[in-house]
């Protein structure tokens, strides 16, 4: 039978001088995944943008549980967005949608 | 119960007051209680105004000095001569020679090498076991991995992950820091304790390197250099003519 998926989402914070849309933004985070874990390593954390505000610079992303601590590294070592520098720190970590948006009001 | 953590390789230009500030206030943000900065010789009073203006912003400052001498004489002369003025010493070990001597010292807290050569890394079994016997710890710098790609990184991954091998075999603690200069290579202490998952470090002694290791160094430092001090483990408690 096939395994139920348990995913986790992230709400990250990004740190960013200029304007910077969601598909540059992913494109950032797919390469330092590819960067660090190549291309069978990116296959499996699921990842996949759920919010993206660009104002508010904060982001929501997704991934399988068991590729959490992958994607934690792989986005802290992204430290330039083009040429700029750039940093994403993870905020929250969580279960469910309703969870983290909880949490980060908390 | 909530970690503490700690930061004790911040290198911002002290000329620069406003950066330097900029990134204090950084750090608490991130969540780091106490930070500690190298200082040059230079700019001894700097330290009483950035540890003012880590007061204002809720975060300990602990004073560091980093030495990288060329030769072991070089390096006893200014341990002798600097040791009790800063509540951290670290050493950039640069040579052989200076690396063993480092090692062997009591006064060193901290070994540091930065050199991305693996011949020019010192930090051997043998290198180890005198650590294992002195009080110093291997510290590791996180910002070759943030800066550097390709190659080089493959390169530094490999040698990091031989050499916190090592550390763990001679039981020689391992403080991570971030050796930043610019305050958007800045990083959560999670989520610089999960970059050491690339050079296969568990995350229970990554969390310990960035906040139970570096916190002992200062807490025993500051011990060491408090009036009372007379030993290890002599201290005055009371002083007058009824004693």
């Amino acid at each position: 039978m096939l395994k139920k998926v348990k995913r986790r989402y992230l709400a990250l914070a990004l740190d960013y001088d200029g304007a910077l849309d969601s598909k540059e933004f992913m494109a950032t985070v797919w390469n330092a995944f590819l960067k660090l874990y190549g291309e069978y390593g990116a296959s499996r954390t699921g990842l996949t943008l759920i919010d993206y505000d660009a104002e508010k610079r904060f982001a929501i992303i997704r991934t399988v549980h068991t590729a959490v601590e992958m994607a934690r590294t792989a986005l802290a070592s992204i430290s330039k967005i083009g040429n700029k520098p750039a940093a994403v720190h993870v905020l929250v970590v969580s279960g469910t949608l309703k969870a983290l948006y909880k949490k980060i009001q908390g | 119960m909530k970690r503490n953590y700690a930061d004790l390789h911040l290198c911002p230009n002290s000329k620069n007051f406003e950066q330097v500030s900029l990134m204090i206030k950084k750090a608490s943000g991130l969540g780091y209680r106490l930070i500690a900065a190298t200082s040059q010789l230079n700019y001894i009073g700097e330290i009483e105004r950035l540890k003012e203006s880590c007061r204002e912003t809720g975060v300990d400052f602990a004073s560091r000095l980093d030495l990288k001498p060329r030769t072991p004489n070089e390096l006893k002369h200014n341990l002798r001569k600097l040791r009790r003025k800063f509540e951290i010493v670290a050493v950039i070990c640069e040579s052989k020679n200076v690396a063993r001597q480092a090692a062997k010292d009591r006064r060193v807290d901290l070994l540091n090498f930065p050199s991305l050569d693996f011949r020019r890394r010192f930090f051997d079994a043998a290198e180890a076991e005198l650590a294992s016997k002195a009080l110093a710890s291997l510290e590791i710098d996180m910002k070759p991995l943030l800066t550097l790609e390709g190659p080089l990184r493959i390169r530094l991954l490999s040698n990091l992950r031989r050499e916190v091998d090592i550390a763990q075999e001679f039981c020689i603690p391992i403080v991570i820091s971030s050796g930043i200069s610019n305050e958007y290579l800045m990083r959560k202490p999670v989520d610089l304790a999960a970059l050491t998952s690339l050079f296969d470090l568990d995350m229970v002694s990554a969390v310990d390197a960035v906040s139970k290791n570096p916190i002992a160094i200062v807490k025993r430092n500051r011990e060491k250099l408090s009036p009372q001090f007379v030993a290890p483990g002599i201290r005055v408690v009371r002083k007058g003519k009824d004693c």
